[in-house]
Parts: C-alpha cells; sequence; structure tokens
C-alpha cells in the first residue's frame, strides 16, 4: 500500500533557533495522526511545512497525487501546489477567523472553494453549501448570515464544512477545538470523528490536548524542541509511555 | 502657445508612461505598474486618465473629454480646458471627430472606430480588492490566474438580492487570461468593451496602467444559470426617444415628476437635430 503522505528528513530553522528538525513519517489513507508537545515544540512549525505555508530548509513531503502518483511538494510549482491546497488538501485553522472569509455569508465560505475548482452553476453550488451546513449540524436557515453572526462553536463548525466540501483526503488541523468550552468541544470531537471516519480522511492533528488525541487518533507523535521524541500507536504511548517528556505530558492531565 | 511642454508633462515621463502603455496592450487586462506623477488637480479627477491622454496626445489629435456620459460637467470641462491650454490640441464635443476620447464612467453610444483612442479614469483597478486586500495575495492570484474569489462576490449578491446586483464595475475577463476592472462604467456598457478602438486605463493614486487591444475578447462574468444581463432603466430617453442608450434619471419637481434621458449628451444631441423627439423635447432646428 502507498502511504498517502510520506515525509522525510523535515528541517525548518528560524536563523540559529530550530523550527523543527529530522521529522520523518508515514500517513496511510485513511489513517489520522496526531501530533503532540507543548507551545514552542515546532508542532505549528512542521504543520505550516507539510501544508506548505512554510517552505522547509530540507527535506521531501511526497503526497500521493491523484493523477500523478506521489510528487514531492516541497519542489512541486507554486500553482501546482495552491492547486493541492483547494482540492485534495484541506487546512483548518485554531481560530475560525484565520480559516474563514467574516464578510462573506457562510453559503459563499463554502462555495468558494468549489468556485475556486470550476462551479459556474448557482444552484448547485448553494445545494452543496446547504447539504453542508447540514453535516455540520448548523441550521439551513443560517445560510445567508456572516460568519460574524456565528458563535465560536459554529465558526469552528463552518470552517471545517467550508475545507471538507471539495472532498479532500488529507486534512490538516492545527488546535481544532482550541478556544472552545468543553461540551462545544466534545460536539466538535464528536462531529469530526464522524466526517473522518465517513469520508475516510486522513487527517494530521496538531493540538495540546491529550483528549483530542486519544478520541480521533490511530497514531500519535510527540514534539519536543523540534525534535521527534516518541512515536507510536495512540493508546500504547498514552498508556505506557517511554520518553520522561511523554511521561511529563500524560501524568499533567488533571483527571476530574 | 503656453509656457508648458507639450501636454504638461515632461517627455521623459510621458515616455515611462507609454512603455507602460505599450506593456499593457501586449498583456490584455494585465496590471502595469507606472510612476504616477503628481498632476494639478487633486486625486480622484481623473490623475490616471490625464497621464494617459497627455502621454497619448500629438498636436494634430482632437480631444473629447466625457464625465458619467456628458461633455459639460465640471470634470469635463476642466480637463478638456487643461488640454487646450497645455497642449493646443483641437477639442470636440462630437464623438465621431475626436480621435482620443478620456472618459470617467461611460463608454459613448456611438461605436468607435479603429483609429480612435479611449482613455478610461479608473479609481481602484484592483477587481479582487474589496475580497482580499493583501496587494501580495492579489498579484499572485493574477499570475495563477486564480479568480474563484471574483465568483463569491457575485454569489454573494445572488444569495442577498436574488439576482447579480452589482450594476457597475461589473468584472471581466480579458483574452481569456486576466480578470479585469472596467472601471466603474454601467454594466450595459460592458458588451460594448469588445471594439474596434484602443481602449487605456489609468489610475493615478493607484499608479497602476492596463489595456484593451482592439477587438480582444471581454467576457463579463457570470454563473450558467444566472447569465450576464446589461441593464438599463426600462425607459426612452425624454428628448430623444432613443431605446439603446444609457438613461439618467432625473427629478423634475417634488410631486413625483421625472424624466429619463440619455447620459451621452453628445448622442442625444445627434439625435435630436436628426429630428427625433422624445416625450418632453422640442423640436430642434437642425
Amino acid at each position: 500500500m502507498t502511504p498517502l503522505l510520506q515525509v522525510k528528513g523535515i528541517e525548518k530553522h528560524y536563523g540559529a533557533r530550530i523550527g523543527c528538525a529530522d521529522v520523518n513519517f508515514d500517513l496511510f489513507p485513511g489513517e489520522v495522526m496526531g501530533i503532540v508537545g507543548e507551545s514552542g515544540s515546532g508542532k505549528s512549525t512542521l504543520l505550516n511545512c507539510l501544508a506548505g505555508h512554510l517552505t522547509p530548509d530540507a527535506g521531501q513531503v511526497i503526497f500521493d497525487t491523484r493523477a500523478e502518483g506521489p510528487v514531492d511538494t516541497v519542489t512541486m510549482s507554486e500553482p501546482a501546489r495552491r492547486m493541492l491546497g483547494r482540492t485534495d488538501w484541506a487546512f483548518v485553522h485554531q481560530h475560525a477567523r484565520d480559516g474563514l472569509r467574516m464578510n462573506v455569508s457562510a453559503g459563499g465560505n463554502i462555495g468558494e472553494r468549489l468556485m475556486a475548482v470550476g462551479a459556474r452553476h448557482y444552484g448547485d453550488i448553494r445545494a452543496r453549501a446547504v447539504d453542508w451546513l447540514d453535516r455540520v449540524e448548523i441550521a439551513e436557515n443560517r445560510v445567508d448570515d456572516r460568519p460574524s453572526a456565528f458563535s465560536g462553536g459554529m465558526q469552528q463548525r463552518l470552517q471545517i464544512a467550508r475545507n471538507l466540501v471539495t472532498e479532500p483526503r488529507l486534512v490538516f488541523m492545527d488546535e481544532p477545538t482550541g478556544g472552545l468550552d468543553v461540551s462545544v468541544q466534545a460536539r466538535l470531537l464528536d462531529l469530526l470523528r464522524g466526517l473522518v471516519r465517513q469520508m475516510g480522511l486522513s487527517a494530521l492533528i496538531v493540538t495540546h490536548d491529550l483528549a483530542v488525541v486519544r478520541l480521533l487518533a490511530d497514531r500519535l507523535m510527540v514534539m519536543k524542541d523540534g525534535h521527534v521524541v516518541e512515536s507510536g500507536l495512540t493508546d500504547q504511548v498514552l498508556d505506557d509511555p517511554q520518553h520522561a517528556y511523554t511521561q511529563l505530558l500524560v501524568s499533567s492531565v488533571l483527571q476530574v | 502657445m503656453s509656457d508648458y511642454n507639450f501636454a504638461y508633462l515632461d517627455e521623459q515621463t510621458k515616455r515611462m508612461i507609454r512603455r507602460a502603455i505599450l506593456k499593457g496592450l501586449a498583456v490584455p487586462g494585465y496590471q502595469v505598474p507606472f510612476a504616477s506623477r503628481e498632476m494639478p488637480m487633486p486625486y480622484g479627477w481623473g490623475t490616471g486618465g490625464v497621464q494617459v491622454s497627455a502621454a497619448t496626445l500629438t498636436p494634430e489629435d482632437t480631444f473629447k473629454v466625457i464625465d458619467q456620459g456628458s461633455d459639460d460637467t465640471t470634470n469635463a470641462v476642466s480637463i478638456r480646458k487643461f488640454f487646450e491650454k497645455t497642449a493646443g490640441v483641437a477639442v470636440t464635443e462630437e464623438t465621431e471627430k475626436a480621435s482620443v476620447i478620456q472618459t470617467r464612467h461611460r463608454i459613448p453610444e456611438a461605436p468607435l472606430r479603429e483609429d480612435q483612442i479611449l482613455v478610461y479614469q479608473v479609481p481602484i483597478p484592483e477587481p479582487l480588492r474589496f475580497l482580499e486586500p493583501r496587494e501580495t495575495e492579489t498579484r499572485k492570484m493574477h499570475s495563477l490566474e486564480e479568480y474563484g474569489l471574483m465568483h463569491v462576490k457575485l454569489y454573494e449578491d445572488i444569495s442577498q438580492h436574488g439576482a447579480i446586483a452589482t450594476a457597475y464595475a461589473y468584472p471581466v475577463k480579458v483574452a481569456d487570461r486576466y480578470v479585469m476592472d472596467p472601471s466603474p462604467i454601467p454594466k450595459f456598457d460592458n458588451p460594448k468593451l469588445e471594439m474596434a478602438a484602443i481602449q487605456l486605463f489609468g489610475a493615478g493614486r493607484e499608479q497602476r496602467i492596463y489595456a484593451v487591444p482592439p477587438y480582444t475578447k471581454v467576457v463579463s462574468l457570470d454563473f450558467e444559470d444566472y447569465p450576464f444581463e446589461a441593464t438599463k432603466a426600462d425607459h426612452a430617453c425624454d428628448l430623444c426617444a432613443a431605446e439603446d442608450s444609457y438613461l439618467d434619471e432625473v427629478i423634475l419637481d417634488d410631486a413625483g415628476n421625472r424624466m429619463f434621458v440619455c447620459s451621452d449628451t453628445d448622442y442625444c444631441r445627434t439625435r435630436r437635430e436628426a429630428g427625433h423627439v422624445g416625450r418632453l423635447g422640442e423640436e430642434v432646428a437642425a
């Protein structure tokens, strides 16, 4: 089986400081990988390098494209990479405001990716927008409201709908539940889990919340100071942490 | 003859602007940056159009200026006088006789010929500006031909108003490549953008020049189920009875009376002289 994404020796420096270094892993179709670590451990840098928002200083990010098979996205042409970003990839930002157009209606937000890949039939675009609002549990009559009139949780769900409407195969998520209260988090996680399983998505989830990876991720990578210190199956890493930092991380979670 | 260099600008500046114009013509719809000069009039009065006109005019040219179709508004009169004084060129109000026409917000009704140049004044040359505020990003979107966002604007129109409500500055795609803001002309004029004359667009404050060469394909963006429509007020001109021209609505009194007149004053006058009389018009001695 060809991995959907092969990451080989990714490195990113900010001057003399290390963003992330020597990261290697494979992600298979339908697999969800969690990346955990404390603030400043290089999680977001890594995610941005993989998603093409940052150019890594070294390494390869090989994505199994539909048309041409495995291609290194770091060296591929910018138009092709941006095309991937609108079609087979999706990026869910921590703050919904970064991923949404706040002055465009919910329907327009969802429709943007469709129109970007050439949809030119208003009725079809709108029907798919309404369908996706329903799938992320937002009432159909909010389709013409702007995201600024939505609650934080709804904005985050709208962002997810906007990203998944083109049926991507790989979703990058940067702290998708950050800043939401726990009951809203729970609903969002439930929704995400359903969508990921239903659509057979592969996902990379960056978070510092161990509960999120426990629920969503098949495999787990623990990062510290830009390096991967431990990786393995989620339950294995969380229940039997080997590295000192992972042990600290696991024991830091409050048991209510 | 005045003490000004011909057409106000110095020769080096005109040369720089001509280079930008030629580049614009070579890449239809592409916004060419140029070093816009201070002109003796405020931004928003057509400083871009004036600079393009200055670089285009020759002593043999006949110059015409229209503002919203009209030859006799402050803006049009001032700019016409400006070039009368600084270039000493002949001026006219007749579209037929002009070789260079500077326009604000309209395309003349009479079809233009191959030996004519139409110069537009452009306030905001970037069609994506209000959707994407970053200039670096809009330039990238142009270079990579990522124009999905333009349709988001039209989508928003339909979802809010039930139809594409954008009535002016209606975005067009030029020569199957660049999406262009045709300056704030009414969308009624959009079909006329495919014409025999050279069309030059100058934005002074934003320092951009772009162009549409003669007979270039210009397509107004739309949706399959909401096609583009060139709309106008559903009346005939009250002075010249024209049914095919773009109309201005004029309030006559506070009793609800109003009239519709051609916004192109030269077109209206020509028709009246030819004997056409509208609802409120009088016979004109030709």
